[in-house]
């Protein structure tokens, strides 16, 4: 009998949520490192039992903690992330040079073929990497100092590399996006990048189509596919078919084009989900009413799913690392709020329902699907 | 031997009761009963002090014989009391946001 395991990273700790295959009755964990901020949790796809956690706070710092046995125990690992040589400077709000500073580890990406490999985007944005499960990590530091790097800024949300995608035919490609300074590519496993952001047009931004600036929320691909690539930008959802070196809008029917996350169909695709965010300065659904939207042709035409989800008074957001997807055979689809709730589909996005509520704002979630 | 009293979660992050007991050779100062401090509980390192240029974080205090040292040098010696064990020296998270 199969299992899922939802890995959910919170303001104030982490919940492990597993069910069986049916989906529908679930056991809630946690909070594992209550009272931390846990931006995100995620599992190694070669040994799903073992975990990273990025664990943080204002006053004590960065944590990295491994699990070995599936989140039931956990250890310390490295946490020192040291940018590698003279940091620099990049640009402040205000237009200035500002030094690079770490704050926090916004994401973690196992490798996909080594149990023992593991790659972190930080803020203020760099890429790490460790390939002893944790025990050291040291900087790709080819992204930054590629020669972008003193023109980027950071978002509201502080200057943060939150997405990492490597590509499942190729580890040496790798994916990543940079709140705002947009989205990077390498061909060689990090040792050097190029910013892929041609055909992105941002109008809060002096330059529209500039090369670096852009506000990109999150990308996602399908491993069946990986030259193609889906964008949730700040506004714009965004569609490239050639491994990021164009872009074209797929925003098409949607009552709004911003938002935060983006993921596609574990089986499908062109199927593409994303959840409508009324504005850059309203962060909630429109009218209150909670909707992924499911496009099955790629973009440009768009369904919304709101079977089980709040139809009224509904003001919540889902952040850009809160949504995932499981791989059973009917594709299950997950995301989690800042009030708290995280839905589940195990219908594709058909029908949803809460499978908890009322946690501290939720930062991340990820599945992880089990034989 | 000195009294390092923790807050809430670094108790947690190094499993240990609200107080540890540490063995300094003096002087005793912020800088020498931290070096000692994170070499029995190395979880530790980056939680109170930066990995590279060892300055307090931001919203970490000290506190002895309830003076705040926080911005004291760290290399100043701290009252016979702390050193003595008569009196904790007190890491305090600073009482802010949420």
């Amino acid at each position: 009998m199969s299992e899922v395991r939802v890995l959910v990273g919170t303001r104030k700790g982490a919940f492990i949520l597993t069910s069986d295959g049916k989906r529908e009755r679930w056991t809630v964990a946690g909070p594992h490192f209550a009272g931390w901020e846990i931006y995100h949790l995620k599992g190694s796809p070669v040994n799903p039992d073992r975990l990273y956690a990025s664990q943080s706070s204002s006053w004590f710092g960065q944590q990295i903690r491994r699990s070995d046995d599936g989140g039931k125990t956990w250890q310390p690992v490295d946490n020192k992330f040291v940018y590698d040589g003279m940091p620099g400077t990049h640009q402040w709000y205000d237009g200035t040079a500002h030094p690079w500073e770490f704050k926090r580890v916004w994401h973690l990406e196992p490798s996909l073929t080594k149990a023992e490999a593991v790659y972190a985007g930080v803020e203020d944005a760099a890429m790490f990497h460790s390939t002893d499960g944790g025990q050291n990590w040291a900087e790709l530091s080819g992204l930054r100092s590629h020669g972008t790097g003193p023109n980027w800024q950071p978002g509201a949300g502080g200057m943060c590399l939150h997405t990492i995608l490597i590509d499942p035919t190729n580890p040496e490609r790798i994916f990543i996006a940079i709140s705002a300074a947009g989205a990077f590519r390498t061909t060689d496993g990090g040792k050097t990048w190029q910013p892929i952001n041609r055909g992105l047009h941002s109008l809060y931004i002096p330059n529209p189509t500039a090369e670096v600036g852009h506000c990109v929320h999150r990308i996602a691909l399908h491993r069946s596919k990986p030259d193609t690539l889906f964008m949730q930008k700040h506004w714009d959802v965004m569609r490239s078919d050639d491994g990021g070196d164009n872009w074209h809008e797929i925003s098409g029917n949607l009552p709004t084009d911003f938002g935060f996350v983006i993921d596609v169909h574990a089986h499908e695709p062109q199927t593409v989900y994303v959840v409508p965010i009324k504005s850059d300065s309203e962060h909630f659904p429109i009218d209150g009413k909670l909707s992924v939207y499911r496009s099955r042709t790629g973009g440009n035409e768009w369904e919304p799913l709101t079977n089980g989800l709040p139809q009224e008074n509904c003001y919540v957001n889902v952040l850009r690392d809160a949504m995932a997807i499981d791989t059973l055979d009917q594709c299950g689809v997950y995301f989690g709020t800042t009030g708290g709730q995280v839905y589940a589909s195990a219908d594709a996005g058909d029908s949803w329902k809460p499978i908890v509520r009322d946690l501290p704002a939720v930062l991340s979630v990820e599945v992880q699907t089990m034989a | 031997m000195v009294r390092v009293i923790l807050p809430a979660h670094l108790r947690t992050l190094a499993a240990v009761d609200r107080q540890v007991e540490l063995e300094i050779t003096a002087p005793v100062t912020q800088r020498t009963i931290l070096d000692a401090l994170e070499a029995k509980y190395p979880m530790l390192r980056g939680a109170i002090r930066d990995h590279v240029t060892q300055q307090r974080r931001p919203l970490v205090r000290f506190f002895a014989c309830e003076k705040d040292v926080s911005h004291d040098s760290p290399d100043a010696a701290l009252p016979d009391e702390i050193a003595s064990g008569k009196e904790g020296f007190y890491i305090i998270g600073a009482i802010a946001g949420g």
